[in-house]
């Protein structure tokens, strides 16, 4: 793919999870954070994970970020009113951050992998998902079940921890 | 040139903007936010790796992207019932500001 | 002759102690009979086994670490031994039959018979070990049978005190005792009697080490034998009956310490400076405990001083390289002593527990047999010719005479001292007018009580005839000084004899009062002085050490710091999210630093 469409994806998402970060009002922060999975999903497609990106786009931008939209509404949250800033967790906050990135940055500077290109993919008969799917259910049956339960059990505590106790 | 290092320095670049949210941010439905782009930040890091190391027949090593998969899925469930708590906790306090409970303290 | 009798002998009491505990404790005359019968049966195998020569007995190893230790529990059968068999089991039967008369209504009487037959087998014990280690535990033994049988009537706060005095007295000697053993072995490599004499060459080569390890050894028979300064239990010892003092404190158990000296002579008269040191204490004990006894007013009071005088002169022959005259010594005094006893026993007894001699008089003609008998014996004491005291004490003063001068004269006026308070007794007592009711009430001990004296005064007369003597013993030899020290030594008596009666005739009340002598030298009360005062500084400075050390540094100290260190660790918990986020981001940023960049 053109690397400057790399970069431009790459803009995007990292420019709207600034924005999420950086916004008062939650609900602006909600809607960056959709526009950065949008990004995200663009950089999976360009990696050729055909399947996930659309997964992202699916499950995160189309359900969670709902999810996340229904919850700002319902409790009416505003932008929130500013406070006296502590500076000192200001500054430790971003030092640690900042301590991290840099930690990043010296390993895959290290890494010779990192320095190659990748690798032209050979000829397929078979699309992306269905490969996906194939590993899936032959490999990882049993997680995958766990995976069902695990969600199941999720919608179960959702509506205890949500109910309202009745008079 | 695309490399991988390019991918992973913007998958950590995404993770350190997380990281700062969680740290900096005092409203729990940001902080929440902020988690859901660290754990993105991962998935991309995942997917770049599944695409670099092809096997014999140059076909991308598809473990990562069910790894992938069961992130995201375990991601949701987590922010669902995150979530459930958050209204729980605001049906309690009245507040999102994570500073207002933090009456579990010595 | 199967040489498994000697075991018999041995073992025989100890059976019968075992069984009157565990099946026999409330039948009290069974008991009695049971361990007369034990000690009788003894009494008869010693015989045998005296008549036998060349007996052999079995063997047995117990503890086998060769080269570096080895312990058998062997019998050794010489001369020595044959003839100590014959004496501990012959006096003790005497004294067997004696009890049944003098405890005859007591109520523990079925305890006392089994103590008196586990003393047996302890002492036969010491008398027949063949190696340091088993007469070691056989002396500890003796020891133990001692306190029982002192604290017998234990009720009474005297007697209970005295046991404990008598048991810790000999254990600090005992603790000398293990310490020389221990030298003994270490120098020789065995602890067996025998191998350790082959093997002496290894220790004459280094005098100083043999000097302390044979007054270490000395400390056992200090302790057990009372001599100065150990001496102090004996006389408190007399709290328990009558027989028992007999037999063990005056023929048997205190005997041991001049028994075991004499069988290791050959360690002792390697060590010429520990020599003068055990004849000095034997004769000082002599001189002192003759003191005390002419101003004490309790008839068994005498009799142990008296005993720590004589043991004093077994001690002052051991001391003068003589052991054959210690051994004739300690023959003859074992008879005389114990009759001496037994008959103070019977004068008691019939007098209702008086013991005090003012408050007798005038009993040789109500006691008539026990008089007749008692006056063998005290003659025999004060060395009176031709009885046996006269020919052993004779040989001691012979010896004192010899080698060393000034020990002589001292011993010659313990002599005097002896006849002096002797008679006194006998005078006070016997003479004169009764003093008290019980006197007056007084009659002749039952048969059971006098037959015991009567046979005890056939050897307390004639065993010093060397004619007798030799079928037991071998005498010391014959000395140049010819007549002059038996001439001495009955100048000291008669005096000793004339100033009692002079002094003591037809006397209400004692009319000397020396408080020096009555108060005992004041041993006791410096002893528990020390004690108190070694005590009291040990007990300060243990409670100092555990008040302020251990209490407040280790234990408070710990918890304080464990508290601190928890309270610090509290400010962690500030309740804010991102507080602890933080520390969390921190610790990952640490782990990856020292993980990747290290």
């Amino acid at each position: 793919m053109p690397s400057f469409l790399f970069w431009l994806f790459a803009f995007v998402m990292l420019g709207f999870g600034a924005a999420v970060v950086i916004n008062r009002n939650p609900i602006a922060s909600a809607l960056s954070l959709v526009l950065c999975f949008m990004g995200l999903s663009a950089l999976f497609m360009s990696l050729d994970a055909f399947f996930i990106g659309i997964i992202q786009v699916l499950v995160y931008a189309g359900a969670v970020m709902v999810l996340f939209l229904f919850i700002i509404m319902l409790l009416d949250l505003r932008a929130e009113t500013r406070r006296k800033t502590n500076v000192v967790a200001v500054v430790g906050g971003s030092a640690v951050a900042l301590a991290f990135f840099l930690q990043v940055y010296f390993v895959v500077g290290q890494l010779s992998a990192a320095k190659e290109p990748f690798p032209p993919l050979g000829p397929s008969k078979m699309d992306d998902v269905r490969n996906v799917g194939l590993l899936l259910f032959s490999n990882y049956t049993l997680p995958f079940q766990i995976i069902g339960v695990l969600v199941l059990v999720a919608t179960i505590g959702v509506i205890v921890l949500s109910k309202r106790e009745l008079r | 040139m695309v490399t991988l290092g390019h991918y992973l320095i913007v998958s950590g670049l995404l993770f350190t903007i997380g990281f700062a949210g969680v740290l900096l941010r005092r409203n729990i439905i940001i902080i929440f936010m902020s988690l859901e782009l660290m754990l993105n930040a991962a998935n991309l890091s995942l997917v770049a790796f599944s695409r670099f190391r092809l096997d014999a027949a140059g076909m991308p090593n598809y473990n990562a992207q069910v790894f992938v998969f069961f992130i995201i899925t375990v991601a949701a469930a987590e922010v669902a019932v995150g979530l459930a708590i958050i209204v729980a906790l605001y049906r309690a306090r009245q507040t999102t500001h994570v500073e207002d409970v933090s009456s579990l303290k010595f | 002759m199967s040489s498994a009798l000697p075991w018999y002998i041995l073992l025989l009491p100890f059976f019968a102690a075992v069984v009157i505990v565990l099946f026999a404790k409330s039948f009290r005359g069974v008991s009695s009979f049971i361990s007369v019968g034990a000690v009788l049966a003894s009494f008869a195998g010693s015989c045998v086994v005296f008549v036998t020569p060349n007996t052999r007995a079995v063997e047995l190893t117990w503890l086998d670490l060769r080269p570096v230790l080895y312990v058998p529990l062997g019998l050794v059968l010489d001369d020595l031994s044959k003839t100590m068999l014959v004496l501990v089991t012959g006096i003790g039967a005497l004294i067997h039959i004696y009890s049944l008369g003098y405890m005859k209504d007591d109520a523990g009487k079925s305890r006392y018979f089994a103590s008196l037959s586990f003393f047996m087998f302890s002492m036969l014990g010491i008398v027949l070990a063949n190696n340091f280690v088993m007469m070691f535990i056989f002396w500890e033994l003796v020891g133990v049978s001692s306190y029982l049988l002192i604290g017998h009537w234990f009720e009474r706060d005297a007697a209970a005190e005295a046991a404990k005095k008598a048991f810790i007295t000999n254990r600090l000697g005992d603790f000398g005792f293990m310490l020389g053993i221990l030298m003994a072995w270490t120098a020789t490599g065995t602890v067996v009697f025998h191998d350790m004499s082959q093997q002496l060459a290894r220790i004459t080569s280094y005098p100083e080490y043999l000097m302390v390890a044979v007054l270490l050894i000395f400390c056992g028979a200090v302790g057990k034998s009372a001599q100065f300064p150990l001496h102090v239990w004996l006389p408190d010892a007399m709290e328990g009956p009558t027989p028992i003092s007999a037999l063990i404190h005056a023929a048997t158990m205190v005997a041991a310490g001049v028994y075991m000296l004499v069988r290791v002579s050959f360690l002792i008269q390697a060590a010429p400076h520990a020599l003068t040191i055990i004849a000095w204490i034997g004769t000082i004990t002599a001189v002192m405990a003759a003191l005390i006894a002419t101003q004490q007013n309790d008839i068994k009071r005498i009799l142990a001083y008296s005993t720590l005088s004589q043991l004093g002169y077994m001690i002052m022959a051991v001391g003068l390289a003589s052991g054959e005259a210690a051994m004739f010594h300690l023959f003859t005094h074992a008879f005389f002593k114990a009759l001496l006893f037994l008959g103070a026993g019977s004068i008691i007894v019939m007098l209702h527990h008086e013991q005090n001699i003012w408050k007798m008089g005038g009993l040789a003609g109500r006691l008539g047999i026990t008089f007749l008998t008692f006056m063998v014996g005290t003659l025999a004491l004060i060395g009176f010719p031709p009885f046996s005291g006269f020919f052993s004490k004779d040989a001691i003063l012979a010896l004192a005479y010899e080698k060393n001068p000034a020990i002589f004269w001292l011993a010659l006026f313990t002599a005097f001292l002896t006849a002096f308070y002797m008679l006194r007794l006998v005078v006070v007592v016997f003479f004169g007018k009764p003093r008290s009711d019980q006197a007056r009430a007084g009659r002749e001990a039952p048969w059971v009580m006098i037959g015991p004296l009567i046979l005890l005064a056939i050897p307390a007369a004639a065993s010093g005839f060397g004619f007798v003597a030799k079928l037991f013993l071998r005498l010391p030899g014959e000395h140049e000084t010819g007549w002059l020290v038996p001439a001495l030594a009955l100048v000291a008596t008669l005096a000793g004899i004339t100033l009692a009666i002079l002094l003591y005739r037809r006397r209400e009340s004692d009319p000397v009062d020396l408080a020096l002598f009555r108060k005992r030298f004041y041993f006791d009360e410096i002893y528990s002085f020390l004690i108190a005062a070694t005590q009291g500084v040990l007990a300060s400075l243990s409670a100092f050490l555990d008040r302020w050390i251990l209490d407040a540094g280790v234990i408070r100290g710990a918890s304080g710091a464990t508290w601190g260190f928890g309270s610090l660790l509290r400010l962690l918990q500030v309740g804010n999210l991102q507080a602890y986020s933080f520390l969390f981001g921190l610790g990952i940023v640490g782990l990856i630093y020292f993980t990747l960049f290290r």
